[in-house]
């Protein structure tokens, strides 16, 4: 039969000539090219000192934004939560009081916001999902730690800096 | 022997002692280096600037690990390994003249420890003593690796110096002699035994990788197939004695290469730079050009270690008894005909 692809190969094993036998030709070959290899840039990156520069989406650690007054946009809605395939996210919500309405945008918000950097995929699902514009994965890579207990970010780490006022 | 001599010599052997320790630590760093860079990488770099404090780190690490011996394991051999391994690896230094004698306060003093008139099979009777180390690690360990390696280290060692001592034989008729002062003396300037010797050199060098137990010849500890070979039972420091006569084996394998083939401390303009620099430190230079020859083959070494892959077992033995010692004996013919010829005429 013929064969219809004709990417079949008919491999057989010749015996060597002379010159491969004499393994001298092909080691001098060999050794040219790894000391050309002496001369070439490293790929290497020193890490802690320099860092690789990123594309502009790339998606790194989430930060829960505040808006242009300086309030937490989440509402605690919970969409981030559900549209997460990986389960990290979880959240309480909370009421308002009076008090605290520059803390907060409207009259939810969440009282405490966890994910859980072990499970997160870093998908950007969560971003997608949002209404208000609250949770972006604009961050640096996500730090390395010991203990899984410590890979639950809460919003001590997520909510991002509050404004600062111009005097 | 008066009292000037012995502490002329313990000098000597000390300083020897201490440059080839230092030497093979160094080693380890550059042979990291030189894999790095040939694979596009930089190696370490973290101890110190670029790194030049590796070899202490690695030592200290070396010593501070856990010290495990099989409870199968025969305790006196499996301690007596590595410390034979090491020793045969440093009393190879013993016969090679580091360079010509160096006047200090108008007394000659030889750069050479012992100037025996049969310093080429001193040289050869400790190299093949070298292999003792890793056979009783081997067996001592009680592994079946262990075993297998340590087998197959006797055997590579017993095939290649028949090989290397046949090229060897061509090289001393030329010379008429087997002390290695006067082998380098011989040699002087840029008349080098490499030039009338080339194949011997050749079957000389790949004699000297297959007896170091390194990259293409590296059977013995074979990670893929041995795991580690004779030193997988081996932690802690006694394991860092195996590396480090590997290490050692290397520059003295080196040495001899330079000294027999290479003319040792000789170098082209010689006689113009021992009337320049004078009789203390025209030697000393000297010493310098043999460490820079050296340093040269080490590096080849490694360069070969990063290049080639590891032959087969079967590849290893036709090279040895079918190649090398048939290219060896015709070598001899050649080299006696021609003397032959030539002093007939």
């Amino acid at each position: 039969m013929e064969s219809l692809s004709n990417k079949k190969k008919v491999l057989d094993q010749k015996p060597l000539t002379l010159m491969e036998r004499m393994y001298l030709p092909a080691i001098f070959k060999g050794m040219g090219i790894t000391f050309s290899h002496l001369f070439k840039k490293t790929a290497t990156i020193r890490y802690p000192e320099v860092e690789r520069e990123f594309s502009t989406n790339f998606r790194g650690m989430h930060s829960l934004k505040r808006d242009e007054n300086g309030k937490e946009r989440c509402t605690a809605c919970g969409l981030c939560a559900l549209s997460c395939p990986a389960e990290a996210i979880t959240m309480i919500a909370a009421e308002r009081k009076p008090e605290e309405k520059d803390l907060y945008r409207e009259e939810k918000y969440a009282a405490t916001y966890e994910i859980n950097m072990l499970r997160c995929i870093f998908c950007g699902l969560c971003e997608e999902a949002c209404p208000k514009e609250a949770i972006y994965l604009d961050g640096p890579i996500v730090p390395a730690d010991y203990l899984r207990k410590d890979f639950i970010y809460g919003k001590d780490k997520l909510v991002e800096e509050p404004l600062v006022m111009k005097k | 022997m008066d009292t000037g001599f012995i502490i002329e010599k313990f000098i000597l052997v000390a300083v020897i002692f201490g440059i080839s320790l230092v030497v093979a630590m160094y080693s380890t760093y550059a042979e990291r280096k030189v894999a790095a860079f040939l694979q596009d990488r930089l190696g370490p770099d973290r101890a110190g600037p670029f790194g030049i404090l590796q070899p202490l780190a690695d030592g200290v690490k070396m010593f501070m690990k856990e010290e495990i011996i099989p409870t199968a394991a025969n305790k006196f051999l499996f301690i007596a390994g590595p410390g034979l391994a090491l020793l045969c690896a440093c009393i190879g230094t013993a016969v090679i003249p580091w360079g010509s004698p160096m006047e200090i306060g108008g007394k000659l003093v030889p750069l050479q420890v012992a100037d025996i008139n049969v310093g080429v099979l001193y040289i050869f009777g400790v190299v093949s003593l070298g292999v003792y180390g890793v056979m009783i690690g081997g067996w001592a360990s009680n592994n079946k690796y262990s075993l297998l390696s340590a087998i197959r280290a006797a055997s590579q060692n017993i095939s290649y110096e028949i090989a290397m001592g046949l090229s060897i034989i061509a090289l001393l008729l030329m010379t008429n002699t087997l002390s290695l002062k006067t082998i380098v003396e011989q040699q002087h300037g840029f008349n080098w035994n490499a030039w009338y010797q080339p194949l011997g050199f050749l079957i000389f060098m790949i004699c000297s990788f297959a007896e170091t137990n390194r990259a293409p010849f590296d059977l013995p500890e074979c990670e893929t197939e041995l795991i580690g070979g004779y030193h997988t039972e081996y932690s802690s420091m006694k394991l860092g004695f195996y590396l480090f006569a590997e290490y050692i084996n290397m520059f003295v394998s080196s040495a001899v290469m330079a000294t027999l083939y290479f003319g040792g401390y000789n170098y082209p303009g010689m006689d113009y730079m021992a009337t320049l620099l004078g009789p203390t430190w025209a030697p000393l230079f000297g010493v310098a050009i043999l460490f820079l020859k050296i340093v040269c083959f080490i590096f080849f070494f490694m360069w070969v270690r990063w290049t080639i892959p590891r032959f087969r077992y079967d590849q290893l033995m036709n090279l040895g008894w079918k190649v090398l010692i048939p290219l060896a004996i015709a070598n001899i013919i050649v080299t006696g005909i021609v003397i032959a010829f030539v002093e007939k005429f």
